[in-house]
């Protein structure tokens, strides 16, 4: 019983959350300074990471599919198949991981610290909203800075594939086969897709982190375990999420 | 508090570039910033309760405008608990809590007026440097257009809290009883009509301790502000106190000036304080 009270308790909260800090984005742009500064914190914790990851994604992509493709004559294929894997569903999923790994956990440490150590408190006594001083920033900073990593990862990984496509013996391709293949079947719509459930992630990882953090009480070790539940929570509900995403994206053909 | 910040806004902006010329680099500038209304509190029979543990059982406290009131009690008598009731950030289960004559819990209440506290654990920002800290609800609410002017004020704290320099320090790289002043610095620059202390001295060396008890009894002097102290300090409490209120167990056993508390017949209270006079 009280695992369904906390389960709506805490839908309840994540969607009140939500709305509030839609309603305090009116004031982004008298706080631009303090999304800029969220937004280079997280290109400064992703982009080196990002990298490394898509580059190795892309070329383990390339790694598995390709000798399989070329056993019956299609390895031509594989530049369109590491494009359109990375840009729909990989380049999406890999890079809201990163952010809620180095990012999220970062601000659900800085909220919950916040909320122990009574500054969340000092800010209301001071009459300064914390969700527009401290979460909506945040937020727009996540929702802009996922699907900006995406397109980089993308392109990064694709450099992967194409890399390993070129080097490895059993596939052995040009760059202009590989990247003629990729050209024909990523379009627009494709990299649409991949753009808006980063914008849906962002949205999910920016109101997690800081709904937990903001919920901490206790100590020190409360901190721990909020920054553990905030990511593990993240992590979760961008993978369901992303099923009904792609299902919706089906529905309305831009899949 | 709407209220007071527009006014606030309207007074800095027309006569901000006068006054900075006239006091320019002394701890007079926040003094004479400082224009504190006379506002009293009225607490009436307040109750609270943590699931089975009840903190404050029916506390009714009134406070004067311009006093300084000391809520004296053992650690786990309610009195940081009360103190977050009055700024506001708790709600009592029952019972009422008057600032300035208006029920503040009363869901049609507009704050009119500044209150300010000043934390136990100071609360300070850590990704702010101190002087940012001080100036965060200048800049927040835009009280000054002009910077200097911002920046003037945010000094003059500094130095009043003894302070002065130190302005570009991190909070990591300054002592408990200065994060302390720091605290009192941002409390004061938000030109309150109340102030809370809750528990201004705990950890604090002797030295420290009377250097914040001398804060609070200037600003009682010159600024004739209404206090609010939280303390188990009991040197502090008679040191600072216009009144001494003493929290026991959740229900406030006396209320008297400190010769009052001193000469009191009540035995619980004589327990509590004895000790300090023998």
């Amino acid at each position: 019983m009280n695992s369904v009270m906390e389960f709506f308790r805490t839908t309840g909260g994540l969607l009140g959350l939500f709305m509030e800090t839609l309603y305090w984005c009116k004031s982004a742009i008298s706080n631009s300074d303090k999304v800029f500064a969220q937004l280079y914190i997280i290109g400064n914790q992703t982009l080196p990471v990002g990298a490394l990851i898509a580059l190795f994604s892309g070329g383990v992509l390339a790694l598995q599919a390709g000798p399989t493709l070329a056993q019956f004559g299609l390895e031509e294929n594989v530049g369109g198949l590491v494009g359109l894997s990375l840009v729909k569903e990989i380049g999406p999923i890999m890079a809201s991981i990163l952010i809620a790994g180095r990012v999220g956990s970062a601000m659900t440490a800085e909220l919950a610290s916040m909320s122990v150590y009574e500054e969340i408190d000092a800010l209301k006594t001071m009459d300064i909203n914390p969700i527009r001083y401290l979460v909506m920033p945040r937020f727009i900073a996540t929702v802009i800075a996922l699907p900006v990593l995406v397109i980089y990862m993308d392109v990064i990984g694709w450099f992967g594939g194409a890399l390993v496509s070129v080097v490895n013996p059993e596939i052995h391709l040009s760059f202009d086969v590989y990247y003629r293949n990729l050209s024909e079947l990523v379009d627009f719509t494709a990299v649409m897709n991949g753009l808006i459930k980063s914008m849906f992630f962002g949205i999910i990882i920016s109101i997690v982190c800081c709904y937990v953090g903001l919920k901490t009480k206790g100590g020190p070790r409360e901190i721990g375990y909020s920054v553990t539940k905030a990511v593990v929570m993240s992590f979760v509900l961008v993978l369901v999420s992303d099923y009904y995403i792609t299902r919706i994206l089906l529905f309305l053909n831009l899949d | 508090m709407e209220r007071k910040i527009q006014e606030q806004n309207t007074n800095n902006n027309l006569s901000g570039t006068m006054s900075s010329t006239q006091h320019n680099g002394s701890g007079r500038v926040l003094l004479d910033y400082l224009k504190c209304a006379a506002v009293g509190v009225s607490i009436e029979n307040i109750q609270r309760s943590f699931g089975d543990n009840y903190v404050l059982r029916g506390v009714t406290l009134d406070i004067e405008p311009r006093e300084t009131v000391v809520i004296l009690g053992k650690s786990g008598s309610g009195k940081s608990v009360l103190l977050r009731h009055i700024i506001g950030l708790e709600c009592p289960d029952s019972g009422h809590i008057f600032v300035a004559g208006e029920d503040i819990n009363d869901p049609d209440f507009k704050r009119n007026h500044v209150l300010a506290m000043v934390f136990q654990s100071s609360a300070l920002f850590n990704s702010l440097t101190v002087a940012e800290n001080v100036a965060l609800y200048l800049r927040e609410h835009k009280i000054f257009a002009d910077e200097s002017r911002m920046n003037e004020i945010v000094s003059s704290a500094l130095e009043i809290v003894g302070l002065k320099g130190r302005g570009d320090d991190m909070p990591s790289q300054i002592s408990g009883g200065m994060k302390r002043r720091v605290a009192a610095a941002r409390a004061l620059v938000m030109n309150p009509d109340i102030i809370l202390f809750d528990e201004p001295t705990a950890g604090l060396d002797p030295m420290m301790t009377r250097t914040m008890g001398d804060l609070i009894r200037g600003l009682n002097d010159k600024v004739e502000i209404t206090q609010i102290v939280v303390t188990h300090d009991i040197d502090l409490a008679f040191y600072v106190a216009d009144r001494i209120a003493i929290l026991s167990e959740g229900r406030i056993l006396e209320v008297g000036t400190p010769d009052q508390i001193k000469s009191s017949t009540n035995s619980s209270v004589i327990d509590f304080i004895k000790p300090q006079f023998e």
